[in-house]
């Protein structure tokens, strides 16, 4: 067999199958690290936190001290922020990505911009902050508003966005294009029935993705000025608002231990929060899918 | 078109041929056929590749013209160019005129929106959209602004019984068109192409994914089809453009070889190049 005899073959076999276990072994043991911090954050997260975790704590918004203080109004801030920002950056990053992948013509320049599109997505949000602020804060005039930080975290995501709806669009099968355009239907017509149908749910699980990483941004918020001590819920666009991260950010840099403990009671609430918007999203995606 | 500018097109691919080629149809004419599409002169690059040579060709009104030839001789990239298909590619340069029902499709005002509507195409694999049966038949009528529920109904009707399909399907309308089997969902593509009610139909290789049973199915449905469509069939199997084709084209590195009726065509080729390829010599 093969020139060799029956003999050596089998004795290399012995060596090559063992490699093959502590390979094995070796990539088990990489998941495991990611997933011991896991369970140390929730662990840890979850002893301090749930103490602090009852009905008042969900219903009242600051205070000067750690008992009465609740996550109400960080948590509602956050979720009319993350409305702000679901609607601008979906709506104008799909428009970009169906702009890109299908209308506009492949040369230097469209590629140019595809790359850039990328880059962005790199971009730390920190210098999104400070584009907010430019920008929206000031030159648009807006202040320390809800609408301000929502756009700036609207812009933050946008990249993302753009991406994974480019990706989803281009994994729809160039033959439902030809089948549409082939009968007679516009480009237009092609995308609104055929091609975002088929591309939806990957546009979905990118915009997840993305907002997620936006409802936990602390940097950009601070720097477009999300309040740290607010105590009624914002009642406009125009209104001074806080979120999340924001609030537990201000708790835990404060001295005394209650604090901490506070702040652990946020995170769970965030976790819970982001938890909850996620199955929402990834229902909606199941919902599409079957329907394909 | 008359015979006489027939003839003179025969001159000219003739002339561009390395030997005359000469179209008899003479015993075949058993009516005077107008033609539906004429190709003058058409040259196809993909960027600086030329794909077609000086095609020139008259496709015959409702009849079934057979394209064949080895693969990479340009069949397929010809047969979408008379949708403007091939312009999908963004590197694609055409120069000569193609025209369908004497108006130059390459015409800024002609909206190839209109073209694809009266020259319609079945693609090479099943390519149904993941929909019901039903909604992928009526998706072009739709497109083109029927919403009439009654309609609608009556046009999916119509087409799924002229596609040799409605028997197999009508209890299975709602079904999702994904779960059909091979040849079904090309007799589905058939039907969503005869929805928009066509003029031509191109097929390009439309059996070369199914089975020998389904492959039948498609072909007689050519020979019910071509009483009321012009139909140009893009096939690499020669036995079929013999049995389904009343004229065949044999395409070679992008040049129009010889074009005749098709038992002229195998029975008794006119130039070098076609015998050795049917009688198996290369290809």
């Amino acid at each position: 067999m093969l020139g060799q005899n029956e003999e050596g073959i089998k004795k290399r076999m012995e060596g090559r199958v063992l490699k093959n276990k502590i390979m094995a072994g070796l990539f088990f043991l990489a998941t495991s690290v990611g997933l011991i911090f896991l369970v140390l954050l929730f662990y840890r997260v979850l002893t301090q936190g749930i103490g602090y975790l009852n009905w008042n704590y969900l219903t009242s918004g600051p205070a000067p001290y750690p008992e009465e203080a609740g996550i109400w109004v960080g948590m509602i801030g956050s979720i009319m922020l993350m409305a702000i920002v679901a609607i601008f950056s979906v709506i104008i990053g799909v428009a970009s990505a169906i702009y890109l992948e299908e209308y506009a013509s492949q040369n230097k320049f469209t590629e140019f911009i595809r790359v850039n599109i990328s880059n962005l997505a790199g971009v730390p949000s920190i210098v999104f902050g400070l584009l907010g602020l430019t920008f929206f804060v000031y030159i648009f005039n807006f202040g320390y508003t809800l609408i301000a930080g929502g756009l700036t975290m609207a812009l933050l995501i946008l990249p993302v966005i753009v991406v994974a709806s480019q990706e989803a669009l281009r994994s729809v099968p160039i033959d439902l294009h030809q089948a549409s355009l082939g009968m007679g239907a516009t480009k237009w017509q092609t995308i609104a029935r055929v091609i975002l149908p088929a591309a939806l749910p990957g546009i979905l699980t990118g915009t997840i993705i993305a907002l997620s990483r936006a409802i936990g941004e602390t940097a950009p918020l601070i720097i477009v000025g999300a309040a740290t001590a607010i105590y009624t819920l914002p009642d406009s666009l125009l209104a001074k608002y806080t979120a999340m991260p924001i609030q537990i950010y201000n708790w835990t840099a404060r001295p005394q231990e209650e604090w901490q403990f506070v702040a652990g009671a946020g995170i769970i609430i965030l976790l819970a929060v982001l938890l909850l918007m996620n199955s929402i999203a990834v229902l909606i995606r199941n919902k599409f899918q079957q329907r394909l | 078109m008359t015979k006489i500018s027939e003839e003179t097109q025969e001159t000219r691919t003739g002339g561009l041929t390395s030997k005359p080629v000469v179209d008899r149809k003479d015993k075949q004419q058993k009516r005077e056929s107008k033609n539906v599409m004429q190709v003058e002169d058409l040259n196809l690059w993909y960027g600086s590749n030329q794909a077609l040579y000086e095609i020139n060709m008259d496709v015959p009104e409702k009849r079934v013209t057979a394209i064949i030839g080895p693969s990479g001789c340009g069949k397929s990239t010809f047969i979408k160019t008379l949708n403007r298909m091939v312009e999908m590619v963004p590197i694609v340069k055409t120069s000569g005129s193609i025209k369908y029902r004497d108006q130059d499709i390459f015409n800024g005002n002609f909206k190839q929106e209109y073209l694809r509507t009266k020259v319609g195409m079945v693609f090479q694999s099943p390519n149904p959209f993941p929909k019901s049966v039903y909604d992928n038949v009526a998706y072009g009528p739709r497109v083109h602004g029927i919403k009439k529920k009654e309609v609608l109904d009556e046009i999916v009707e119509k087409s799924l019984k002229d596609a040799a399909i409605w028997d197999e399907l009508k209890d299975r309308l709602d079904a999702n068109a994904y779960g059909l089997s091979g040849g079904q969902q090309q007799r589905v593509c058939i039907a969503r192409a005869l929805a928009v009610e066509p003029d031509v139909i191109l097929m390009d290789e439309p059996t070369s994914s199914l089975d020998p049973i389904s492959t039948s199915k498609v072909e007689e449905l050519v020979q019910e089809l071509k009483k009321k469509y012009s139909i140009i069939i893009v096939t690499h199997n020669m036995q079929q453009a013999a049995r389904i084709s009343d004229k065949t084209a044999f395409f070679l590195n992008g040049e129009l070889v010889e074009f005749a009726e098709t038992d002229d065509l195998f029975q008794n080729p006119q130039d070098k190049r076609t015998e050795d390829y049917i009688t198996g010599r290369f290809g």
